[in-house]
């Protein structure tokens, strides 16, 4: 399992993958905002939290579909699905979820304090908003894994995984929100919403793997 | 170890495309099954290793004990795609395999060696022409055990040497009480084979 991962890793890190891609974009939504909305920094402080949140949902959205769709059209796919007695598909599944998060999403997760200066959000916040991208947005990659294994036949799948994934992934945007900005304006909890948002993560670690090995299994 | 196919039969996209296909393969021996295009050789490569649903029949995988409990678990499957990452260099994705796979043979040099790519290992995947490409695949049959292979064109784009090579690579897994089911234009100059002759379903 541990060689899987340090597969997919060292594929990330090559010519090609598009791992960056989110990040880039995720750079473009957060810079655009504050020219959209205009030089309240007051506002955009309280906003900011939000933005960086649903920046860094969409972001992680744009990979999602190539996850299992480059070992389907080289024909790995196969061999990990043949592989089931020895390596659980589940297990397989997970692991591959984690290494996209950790290619795909991470950087996201790493650059959002920085993104959040733009936003002219205090430092407290940055934190917060960190803190519950770390959190929470390994369950966007788990519920992803499902909308991705669903498309994995599908040439260009891509918006149609965000677009399948999108309502199950709210709760998980609406928690992490609602953890962020109760670390910066009391009286709102922190804690609570928090504790909920890494229920929601741990919950959709087991969900979604065994959802997406099912899809895989049918996919053909 | 023994694989029993009985009334097997199979669908694509719905429509059936052979059916009441029934053989026997024992260790040591081969299967090639021969046919025009179309006619459901890969789906039935794809059926035997459970990657494909059958719509009708049994397979059964009996004398693999534990280790191998079904077609699946102890088949290698080489598609007509060589399941290679073409980013990766040759040693890269072998490694891998080898430690996912695992039932380890011989380290990767020594499989490569076999095939005779070795000093090509450091290249990238995606370098690399047709042929070789397909006997870095074939390479991870022998660097892994499994008792079954399960062959999908498995000389396409091979040369007259590599093919020769490759026949003496099956042999030896007959000989040591393989089995081996390939789906093929070509003869593979295999003794211990019977054929299997598919026919149009209409």
């Amino acid at each position: 399992m541990f060689s899987l991962y340090m597969r997919d890793l060292k594929l990330a890190g090559r010519a090609g993958s598009g791992a960056l891609t989110g990040a880039l974009f995720f750079l473009a939504v957060v810079a655009v905002i504050p020219f959209g909305v205009g030089p309240d920094l007051n506002l955009l402080a309280r906003i900011g939290p939000a933005i960086l949140w649903i920046g860094a949902l969409l972001a992680s959205l744009l990979g999602l579909d190539r996850m299992f769709q480059a070992d389907a059209e080289d024909g790995s796919l196969d061999l990990l699905l043949t592989a089931d007695s020895r390596h659980m598909l589940a297990l397989t599944v997970f692991t591959k979820c984690l290494a996209h998060w950790t290619t795909s999403v991470l950087p996201l997760v790493v650059i959002s304090p920085l993104l959040g200066l733009f936003m002219n959000v205090p430092p407290i916040g940055l934190l917060a908003v960190t803190l519950t991208l770390l959190v929470g947005t390994p369950a966007i990659t788990f519920i992803g894994a499902v909308g991705s294994a669903l498309t994995v036949a599908l040439p260009r799948g891509g918006l149609l995984v965000s677009v399948l994934i999108l309502p199950l992934v709210v709760p998980v945007l609406v928690f992490g929100v609602a953890a962020a900005r109760g670390a910066m304006a009391d009286p709102d909890p922190f804690l609570p919403p928090f504790l909920i948002l890494a229920a929601l993560t741990i919950f959709f670690s087991v969900l979604g793997p065994f959802a997406a090995s099912m899809a895989l299994r049918n996919a053909d | 170890m023994r694989l029993a196919v009985t009334n097997l039969s199979g669908e694509r996209g719905g429509e059936l495309i052979f059916s009441d296909l029934s053989f026997e393969v024992g260790a040591g021996s081969a299967v090639l099954v021969t046919g025009p295009n179309g006619v459901g050789k890969s789906t039935l490569l794809r059926i035997i290793g459970g990657l494909l649903p059958s719509s009708d029949g049994a397979i059964e995988f009996s004398g693999g004990g534990e280790a191998w409990p079904n077609a699946g678990a102890a088949a290698h499957y080489l598609g007509a795609t060589n399941a290679m990452k073409p980013a990766l260099t040759v040693e890269e994705n072998l490694s891998f395999w080898r430690s996912f796979l695992g039932e380890h043979l011989c380290t990767v040099d020594e499989a490569l060696e076999q095939v005779g790519l070795l000093d090509i290992a450091h290249l990238p995947f995606g370098y690399l022409s047709t042929g070789q490409r397909r006997r870095v695949a074939i390479a991870r049959l022998v660097m892994c055990y499994r008792p079954l292979w399960l062959l999908d064109e498995p000389t396409s784009g091979l040369d007259k040497r590599s093919e020769a090579k490759f026949t003496e690579l099956m042999r030896q897994h007959l000989a040591g009480g393989g089995l081996i089911v390939a789906a093929t234009h070509l003869p593979l100059g295999l003794e211990n084979s019977q054929e299997l002759q598919m026919v149009a379903n209409r």
